[in-house]
């Protein structure tokens, strides 16, 4: 990679998510639950080319790793992105994101009547279908800004 | 069957064992009077009900078991606060079978995970009535067949829970189905995904004249007023997919006309006394086709696959 393109520092120890869907930067983070509050170095690169994708987002993070929920979920917001696992500023591991079949938690229903959207202890679930997906309790398909109902 | 949530709980050799069974029922009650001495089914009514918790209190004690009615939300623990999901273990401990209706859609789907007695959906706000609809069907049935069926469904196709659960059903039969609304309550894309996925024949038209010639059922629901934003919208829209005997002249000499019940105006009391009239026979259908259901789970939970008997 050219130097020019080296728009942040590289980070020691953590994740580096490349290939976001341009323009999803802040939902990822929003997924990952992290606003720097907790001081971790975090850097955001929005809307930079990309031959792949046109443009593309990047988000970098010190010290954190993804759980599989998190990985899930941000399969469906940029389900073009790689994960590349960072250790003493090496790549030691790189991999794509993977549709999963359900995703639990970490979507809410759209569905204000849904029963997942009242006090009851349990977390909207929701199957993954080829465009968009479906909760498992009502029925409702979301189909389009599924960052817009990250359970977080 | 273990439970029954929605209609995809019902392939079509289900459905037609329901029937079977509630034929038999219809033929020689007396055969199935004895059949569940102690039994007892929990009624858990959130939502006021004249027709479905009767006929469901009539089902079990005509089967020779009981019902314990958990009573209105006001003077029950939830209005205390309590959730749905304590309420229903906690009755699922007093009784052999559960019966749910709420307001909120999915709520059946989230008890199912919380109890292991066999539970049926009476009502999940706008989602769905399978045991309307397994009324319905054996009412189709008895007068049509359920096979090379032409059925129009009109009024709220949106919020209908009973629309919702025939359309689904139907898929199973060689019907086609014609949905008539106006175009703000059409069916949900949900309900239009499985229709689609499930290779029904489907069209949708907001003009009853198009199709109703064609028809063999026309089954009718009712536009509530709390859809509309006002008064005068309403009456103009709910006028449209009102009938009464001049609407039927172009139809069939054969098409029965169905609801669910209640009905307010959407069909004129003139039509009673034709032969289109069909909604009183259906709705006295619902004790025995719940009879039949009822036995076929409560047998079903006893057996040796059943669990804990």
């Amino acid at each position: 990679m050219p130097d020019r393109q080296l728009r942040v520092s590289k980070i020691e120890d953590g994740t580096v998510i490349d290939h976001i869907t341009g323009g999803q930067a802040l939902n990822v983070l929003a997924l990952l639950g992290i606003d720097g509050s907790s001081g971790e170095a975090v850097s955001v690169a929005m809307n930079v080319p990309s031959e792949r994708l046109g443009r593309k987002d990047v988000v970098k993070v010190e010290g954190r790793d993804l759980s599989e929920a998190e990985l899930d979920v941000l399969s469906l917001i940029a389900p073009e992105a790689t994960i590349n696992i960072i250790r003493e500023y090496e790549v030691v591991e790189k991999k794509r994101v993977e549709r999963p079949d359900r995703v639990v938690g970490v979507l809410a229903c759209r569905n204000r009547e849904c029963i997942t959207n009242t006090d009851e202890p349990v977390d909207a679930k929701f199957e993954v279908l080829p465009e968009g997906v479906r909760c498992e309790y009502c029925g409702t398909i979301i189909r389009e800004d599924l960052a817009d109902h990250l359970a977080i | 069957m273990r439970q029954l949530i929605t209609t995809t709980d019902l392939p079509r050799e289900r459905i037609e064992a329901v029937l079977d069974r509630a034929a038999e029922i219809d033929a020689d009650p007396s055969a199935f009077r004895d059949r569940y001495p102690g039994t007892l089914l929990g009624l858990m009514f959130y939502e006021p009900s004249t027709r479905t918790h009767m006929s469901f209190e009539t089902a079990i004690k005509r089967l020779g078991g009981d019902a314990v009615d958990m009573g209105s939300v006001e003077s029950s623990s939830v209005a205390k606060g309590e959730t749905l999901a304590d309420t229903a273990r906690v009755i699922a401990g007093y009784a052999d079978a559960l019966v749910l209706r709420h307001p909120k859609e999915g709520a059946a789907s989230m008890v199912s995970e919380f109890v292991d007695v066999p539970l049926i959906n009476a009502g999940d706000g706008a989602g769905q009535h399978p045991t309307q609809t397994l009324l319905d069907l054996y009412t189709i049935r008895e007068s049509k067949g359920l096979d090379d069926l032409s059925i129009g469904i009109m009024g709220d196709l949106k919020y209908g829970r009973t629309v919702h659960s025939l359309a689904g059903a139907l898929t199973n039969f060689d019907a086609t189905q014609h949905f008539i609304s106006p175009e703000s309550l059409r069916l949900p894309a949900s309900v239009r995904y499985d229709l689609h996925e499930a290779g029904a024949q489907v069209r949708e038209h907001t003009d009853l004249d198009d199709v109703l010639p064609s028809l063999d059922v026309l089954y009718v629901t009712r536009i509530q007023r709390e859809r509309f934003p006002d008064e005068e919208e309403y009456r103009a829209v709910a006028g449209e997919y009102q009938i009464d005997a001049g609407t039927l002249e172009v139809a069939d000499d054969d098409l029965r006309v169905m609801h669910p019940l209640p009905r307010i105006d959407e069909i004129a009391p003139e039509i009673d006394r034709t032969d289109h009239a069909c909604y009183f026979e259906q709705a006295h259908n619902g004790v025995p086709v719940r009879m039949a259901l009822l036995d076929l789970m409560l047998d079903d939970a006893s057996g040796p696959s059943g669990g804990e008997a």
